[in-house]
């Protein structure tokens, strides 16, 4: 149960979001930039990063719902996700995208871990600034969304169909129009 | 040296800010609703939530700046002084005790917040949104704090510049960029 009274028949983030949508539409607005703005990292590559960053927080709402919209933007490649979660090393993604997996691994614990050999190795793979950046952003952001579904106690089902099915309709339209079919009209219209 | 080229003469999330508005937007307006905006929860106990977090991940800036806006706001920064050092023993409420350890505990891992953090809290007086806010406002430093230290931004030791930025945010929240 909830540690307070959230809105019944939402889950993880959801429910937070609906029960103060005055601080959903920034928290919306951040992800819609990192995971779907215009970029050299494809959307695909974004949500792995935030995925296994998740993992590493052990929130299941988020390494499940995120990993499914990675899966939608990878083709349905499940499996691919699967093993960036259990071994990021061995998985069929790029070398850059490894370098910037171990920043974001690293940020996850404490930003101070991250030293410039890390950024270094990165950018010899071909890592621009920005993308550098928003890897660290990304690893940021999923501290702060993995603590607030984990930190309130939200209702989190073990239904991989349900997160199969939210991946695919935010893989497609993007988080803040979905956010607009679960909180109040007047906020998501704001 | 930061490990990107952020813009020069920038301290801290400023240049992170300056480097990417893009981002640097709802981040900016969702500390404004959690730490300006009129709350049941005064903007000097939502500063110090922030500082004491911020304190706890061992960021200098973040602590620093949001200090010295908390001790603008409370007249002076003794307070401030006592919540970083030991909260159980600050001259702070009962309920803020309350929040400042389930805060605590976000910033460690959300799972770790109990329903007797919860009931502790609320047996204090909180209500659900400030319970609500306090999480999230832990678990936002937690974000804030992991992007400035991050990118090794640079971060003085100048305790003018800080106070001086603390005023800033005081009085006009955290839309507009504090200098």
């Amino acid at each position: 149960m909830p540690h307070i009274a959230l809105p019944e028949g939402l889950h993880g983030i959801r429910s937070a979001f609906a029960f103060r949508p005055e601080t959903a539409k920034p928290l919306n607005e951040i992800v819609e930039v990192l995971l779907r703005g215009p970029h050299t990292l494809t959307p695909g590559e974004r949500e792995l990063i935030a995925t296994y960053v998740s993992c590493l927080n052990d929130c299941h709402y988020c390494h499940s719902v995120h990993g499914a919209i990675a899966a939608a933007h990878l083709g349905g490649d499940e499996d691919l996700v699967r093993r960036v979660k259990a071994d990021f090393r061995h998985a069929d993604i790029s070398d850059k995208l490894k370098a910037l997996l171990v920043i974001a691994g690293k940020v996850q614990r404490s930003g101070k871990s991250v030293t410039a050999a890390d950024v270094e190795h990165a950018r010899g793979l071909g890592a621009s600034d920005i993308e550098i950046h928003d890897t660290i952003l990304i690893s940021a952001a999923f501290c702060m969304y993995n603590r607030y579904v984990d930190g309130l106690g939200t209702t989190q089902p073990r239904d991989e169909a349900m997160y199969r099915e939210r991946g695919r309709m935010v893989a497609g339209e993007g988080y803040v129009a979905v956010s607009k079919t679960y909180l109040p009209a007047e906020t998501a219209a704001r | 040296m930061p490990h990107i080229s952020l813009p020069e003469g920038l301290p801290g999330i400023t240049a992170g800010f300056a480097f990417r508005p893009e981002t640097a937007k709802p981040m900016r307006e969702l500390a404004h609703i959690l730490l300006h905006e009129p709350n049941s929860l005064t903007p000097g106990e939502r500063e110090l939530i922030a500082t004491f977090v911020s304190s706890q991940n061992d960021c200098y800036f973040c602590q620093t700046s949001h200090g010295a806006a908390a001790a603008s706001h409370l007249g002076g920064g003794e307070i401030v002084q006592q919540v970083t050092t030991d909260f159980q023993h600050a001259a702070v409420t009962p309920k803020l005790k309350a929040l400042l350890s389930i805060a605590g505990k976000v910033q460690q891992d959300g799972k770790r917040v109990s329903a007797d953090d919860i009931a502790q809290a609320k047996a204090c007086g909180a209500t659900d949104i400030e319970i609500h806010d306090t999480v999230l406002i832990a678990a936002a430093f937690s974000m804030y704090n992991r992007y400035v230290d991050g990118l090794d931004t640079w971060q003085p030791r100048d305790h003018s510049m800080y106070a001086e930025m603390g005023k800033q945010l005081a009085g006009n929240g955290y839309r507009q960029p504090s200098r």
